[in-house]
Formats: structure tokens, sequence, C-alpha cells
């Protein structure tokens, strides 16, 4: 079965807990207990009706201020899929954890209110989206309701919308508009038939046929060692297979490929999972790979096949968004990991700071802040063996971590 | 909409968990694996065995007894050890009341669910385990739901939901301070259905208790409580004998039983897809207040 991985956003209030309730609720996924506690929690809130989105803000905190700070995880199966939805905060300072959320996402849900239009934040998700590239958008237009289902409301958003999207540096997105209200459950799993001026899909119609791995065999074969496997024992005396999870492209028995950094070439005698060995690894798959000839390779290293190899780089040109309390300052030393392996590396300079509601560059900046997106140069100890994040995302992207307090402070998205 | 049986088990959340499982072992120095007994930690075997093959599984298993078990899971796990060729761990609340570092409970409620924490925290230092393996899935609960892949635990034991480290894409940072620890939960993304469905695919054993069996019970607040001598039971909830089996496996005094004649897997899943309650709605510990499960993190429970 498929596994659809789905990033909602939007601003404050827009209904984004109240629609992944509605999703839940439309396609009978929230037990009897759950919903009869949802009832209960919103008559102790004085509500009048069921509100939907007490079922996804799991913190005590959001539940008191009425907004979503973290990342919620919710999933429901339909027969033809498992869906996994990342619930983001729409708030500006939560905008990391709007990162975090859409970062492994296949469709990036945008919600914008009806009565409102699109607003600053709607920039931001839509800038994020982009940034990331996640292959679908939807833009649900929620609580048509409250405009009294005015088509030519829907249009002019849909109009506005498409004057940001001009300005977008990806242009591969797919785009769907849907008016829906999610306090009424029409167009998210099925019609009730109030908006009949839009003949399109239903949210979870359109959800259901969104097509994707499409991609995964045009990107070069890429595999970063997890480690080695050698077990030593008496059965397996000589056994010596490179684990790991295969980033992108697909590998087969046969195949010569090279091992970087050393450079040394051999071919794949068997890819293994487990008890059964297979003829290809594809995209995703974590498998154990061994070789013809005993070379030199651990933790951190790549395997690649010999005719499409990564760049080699030292100096890294890229767009991060940071995500730490703690400035960002030209100079300063951080541990760069790009998939399995950590380099230490200097932030050499912040070339320019986007400001992502009118993709203004603002350049001559010394520090970047919490939730600031922009282009740094960055100079790593060793070289790392990456792509540009735009011809295959799986190996183009890296994480800075703070070395004196261990914690995540960027993303980036490699040129 | 109806929803049809899907017994197709997501493979992609196996390649997820194994990665998950491997960037542990490379990143921490002392890894162990928290066994309950239950199907989500027996799938976590499952998943290293299959992580380190033909290597053996590289951490031990560390289970916290509370005393109040039932007897089938600790035959159960028993067996598995036995059969794997695992290493465990097994550290006993009753210690922990022994050396009077928690205190039982009393009233008819009383359960050692919240003791076991301090149990538990303490085999961690003991252990010197800077990554703790657990079986949590975020569709457990609402708290869950937020909770990061590498969760990383003060020197409390203490969850902050409002300092979560960013994780993006599969890159997993799990670099920490000293005296800190992780908590690694490698199935975050499946539900009780992928974990079912695995079972069947994988044809794992489970205990015993999963399966319609006949057993003496109360009824108490519209659950049906397993009968033991550790249940505090008062004059006029009268043990009987019915047919029923429990959704999960936690301890006697704080896991209510379902009524159900499925005595095979297949019946089980098809009673998970009508079941009208959630699994933790047979939970009695989460039923303490809206954030039960959020406070309990915030105290170090896993």
């Amino acid at each position: 079965m498929e596994v659809l991985r789905i990033a909602t956003s939007g601003s404050v209030d827009d209904g984004k807990s109240t629609l992944i309730g509605r999703l839940l609720y439309d396609t009978n996924s929230i037990p009897q207990d759950k919903m009869e506690a949802l009832h209960a929690a919103s008559k102790r809130k004085g509500l009048d009706f069921t509100d939907l989105s007490l079922l996804t803000d799991g913190l005590v905190a959001e539940r008191e201020q009425g907004i979503t700070i973290d990342v919620a995880h919710i999933y429901f199966s339909t027969p033809t899929r498992k869906y996994i939805i990342a619930d983001t905060p729409g708030h500006i300072e939560y905008t990391r954890n709007m990162v975090t959320g859409a970062s492994n996402a296949q469709v990036s849900l945008i919600l914008i209110d009806a009565r409102k239009g699109i607003v600053e934040q709607t920039h931001r998700h839509f800038f994020i989206a982009n940034l990331l590239r996640i292959p679908y958008l939807v833009v649900c237009v929620n609580k048509m309701d409250l405009v009294d289902y005015s088509e030519a409301r829907f249009n002019q958003i849909v109009e506005d919308f498409q004057v940001m999207l001009s300005n977008a540096s990806f242009k591969g997105q797919e785009v769907k508009f849907i008016p829906i209200s999610s306090l009424y459950g029409e167009n998210v799993a099925s019609r009730t038939g109030t908006i009949s001026w839009y003949q399109g899909d239903t949210l979870l119609e359109y959800l259901e046929q969104v097509s994707f791995d499409h991609e995964d065999n045009q990107h070069p074969a890429r595999f970063p060692i997890q480690s080695v496997i050698r077990p030593r024992t008496t059965e397996y005396h000589d056994f010596r297979g490179f684990a790991g999870k295969v980033a992108s492209g697909h590998f087969n028995v046969g195949d010569e490929v090279i091992s970087l950094p050393s450079g040394q070439k051999s071919r794949i005698k068997t890819i293994e999972q487990f008890e059964k060995q297979l003829t290809v690894a594809r995209t995703r798959e974590s498998v154990v790979i061994t070789l013809e000839d005993e070379i030199d390779s651990s933790r951190g290293n790549m395997l690649v096949k010999t005719t499409d190899v990564p760049q080699q780089l030292k100096e890294v040109s890229a767009n991060i968004c940071w995500m730490d309390q703690q400035k960002l300052t030209n100079g300063k030393t951080y541990l760069l990991q790009h998939g399995v392996n950590r380099v230490k590396a200097k932030v050499q300079q912040i070339q320019y700071i986007t400001d992502v509601t009118n993709h203004l560059q603002k350049a001559d900046k010394t520090e970047m802040g919490l939730n600031d997106i922009g282009k740094v140069s960055i100079k790593t100890a060793a070289p790392i063996f990456a792509d540009a994040y735009q011809n295959n995302p799986a190996n183009g992207a890296f994480i800075l971590i703070d070395e004196f307090n261990n914690t995540t402070v960027a993303v980036g998205f490699i040129d | 909409m109806t929803n049809q049986i899907n017994w197709e088990f997501p493979q992609a959340l196996e390649d997820e968990a194994i990665y998950i499982l491997r960037e542990t072992v490379a990143q921490f120095e002392k890894p162990v694996l928290l066994f309950s007994g239950g199907k989500d930690s027996i799938t976590l075997v499952r998943l290293a065995q299959k992580a380190f093959y033909p290597g053996k599984i590289p951490f031990s298993l560390l289970h916290v007894d509370t005393g109040h078990n039932f007897p089938e899971t600790i035959a159960f796990r028993d067996w598995l050890v036995n059969t794997l060729g695992l290493d465990i761990i097994v550290r006993n609340v009753q210690d922990s009341i022994d050396q009077g570092k928690v205190q039982e409970e009393t009233g008819k409620y009383a359960s050692r669910n919240a003791l076991q924490t301090v149990t538990l925290l303490d085999a961690i230092e003991e252990g010197k385990f800077d990554a703790c393996i657990g079986g949590a899935r975020r569709d457990e609960e609402k708290a869950r739901a937020k909770e990061r892949i590498f969760s990383v635990r003060d020197e409390f034991g203490q969850w902050n939901a409002k300092m979560q480290r960013p994780e993006l894409f599969d890159i997993l940072n799990g670099k920490i301070n000293i005296g800190e620890n992780v908590r690694v939960f490698p199935i975050s993304n499946w539900t009780e259905l992928d974990v079912w469905n695995y079972i069947v695919r994988e044809k794992l054993e489970i205990p015993s208790i999963y399966f319609s069996h006949e057993r003496e019970i109360i009824e108490r607040d519209g659950l049906y409580w397993p009968y033991s001598s550790f249940l505090n039971t008062t004059a006029d909830e009268v043990p009987f004998r019915q047919k029923v089996r429990f959704r999960t496996v936690g301890d006697m005094t704080c896991t209510a039983a379902v009524l159900s004649e499925a005595d095979k897997l297949e019946d089980i899943i098809a009673e998970i897809m009508e079941a009208k309650i959630s699994e933790r709605g047979a939970r009695i510990d989460d039923k303490r207040s809206e954030a039960a499960m959020e406070k309990r993190k915030q105290a170090g429970y896993f």
C-alpha cells in the first residue's frame, strides 16, 4: 500500500485543525470514545458545536490558546492509500516547525480564509513549499460558508494566488484550487451541493489520485552508508555488508559503483534485505549491499554508480532557513550533517536574506535570526558529495548543528 | 465511506524504521530497547533483527517489570528472549518500592503505572543508556502525535514539548549533552492496523492474551477489568467469567479487556477495523485527565 504524506499549513484561525478533523470524521477514522471525549471537551469550553480541532491540538498550551504550536502527525487510511498528515503551526514564530512538517511531504495543503484572502502567512507558507519543491500544492479556500459561497470571491483569491505563483522560483508544482467549508464538510470528503458552481474534485478525491514516486527513477543513484555489518560469526565469517537506505535512484546487482570519498571502484555482488536476496534496490529501500572487492568504505561514505557521480563540494552555496533563537553570525562554525555524514563547517558569508512576502533580497546582512530564510556561503572541513537540491532533493539538503548545545539550528538547500 | 480492510502492509514504514534503528546504533554509544511484551515492542525486536542481519541485534532489551504484568506476557517474554538469543535486563518496580523511592498507590484505582517511571529512569542511569528505543506510535494519543523520532530528554527524563528540535527530511540529529538521553521511536508513523498487518506478514508470535480467551473479570465504570490479586475491588464488584481479549498489553490493574470471540489474527484485524473504541480507550491510565499522557511524558514516562 502506498503512503502519501501531506503537510497542512495556514494562518491562525484558518480552520486547519478543523479541516483535518473533518477529513478524519468523514472517513470514519475517529473512534467513538474519542468522539465522545471531543463532545465533552467542546461542551466544557462552552461551545455549542463539536470542535474538531481539539482532536489535533495535543498540548495543554495549545488547547488553552486555541492555536497549534508544534507539528502533529495524523493518520488515516482509505482502501487506496495510507495518509500521513503533518499538521503544522501557522504562527510566524513556529515557522521552523512548519518547515519540519513540510520537509517530508509530497503534497502541501495551504488554507486560505475566504474572507481574508491571501495574507502574509500565505506568502511565507507558499515560499517554503516552493523552496522545498513539494510536487503538489492544494490551495483550499476555506470558510466559503462565511462569504455566501461566492464564486466571485473564490475566483478573486485564485487570481491573487496566480500572481504569487508567477514570482515563484520553482515552476514545476501542480497547483489545485478547491473551495471548501470544513465546518460543514463541503468539498472535503464529500459534496453537499451548496457550491453548485464548482464541478471539480473534492479534496479527498484529489488526494486519492495524486501520483507520486514518478521522479524517483530519474534521479541519480545515491547510497549513503549508515554502517558496515561484519558479523564475524562462523557462518558469516567473511561477510562485509554496507547497510543503508537508498537515498535516490536505484541500484542493480552487477552495477559498477564508486565509493566516495575514497574513489575506489567495485561491482555490486549482492543486495540483501534480511534473508531475501534482491536484484534491485529502489529509492528509500533499506538494504545491505555487498561488493565484489574489499574496498575502504565506512559510515558517512557514499556508494554511487560510476556513470553518474555527484559534485564534490568544499564550498557550498545554499539557501538556509534559520531555526534557532541564537542568531547566525558570519564566520561561526557548526557541524554540517548531509544525510548521515557530518563535517565541520564555517558560515563564511550571509549573501542576502529574502523577504518571503515579496521575494526581495536584502544584502549586507551580518546576522540571520529565527525564521529568516536566505542565501549563505559555507566552507566545509572535508568535502561532501552532494547534488543541487533542485536536481535531487534527497541528496541536496543538510542541517546545521550547534557544536555547543547540539541542537539543530538550520536546514539548507544546496544550489 | 466504508472502510474496506486493506491487508497490505506499507513497506515504506519498515524501510523507515530500519533506517532509524541503524541511525540509533551508529549515533549512540549505548542504546537499549524498551520491551514491554506488547505487540509494538515485539515489532521492534523483529525490525532490529532485520536491520542488523546477518549480524546480531547490537543492544539489549530492558523490561521494567511492575510486578502486575499478565503472567502470559512474562512467559512470552522469556520464550522470545530464549528463542532469539537476546540479552535482556529486567528491573522491578517492587525494588523501587522497597527502597522507598516510590509509594504504592491505594484505593480501588491503585496501579503501578506511574511508579514504573522511577524504576525506568534508575535503570537508564545505572546502565548509562543514551538512547532508549520505544514502540510508541503517534496515532495512539494526541500528545504522542507531537513527538519527534529522536526525542531528547533531560537528566530527569523530562520531555519539553515547546523546545523540540526540528527534524528535517530523514536527517536525524542524535547529538546530546552530558546527562541527556534520547527516546527513539522507529514506528512513530505506524498505526495500530499497520502493526497488526506487519505481525501477519512476518508471522510473528504474540502473547496469548491478545486472542479471545475465557477469564475472570469485573465490570467497573463501563469497562471490563481483569480480575487478579493486584486489583483492589469493592464488595459489590463480583468477578464473573467471560470470553475476552486485550487490545494492548499493560498492567493487569490498568488494562481493560474487550468482549471478543476473535481467536485468529485475521479476526482481530477485522475487529479493529470495525471497533468503535480506540486502542488507548482501553487504557485506564489515560483516562485520568485530558492531558494525562502529556503530564506523564513530562515526568519521564516513555
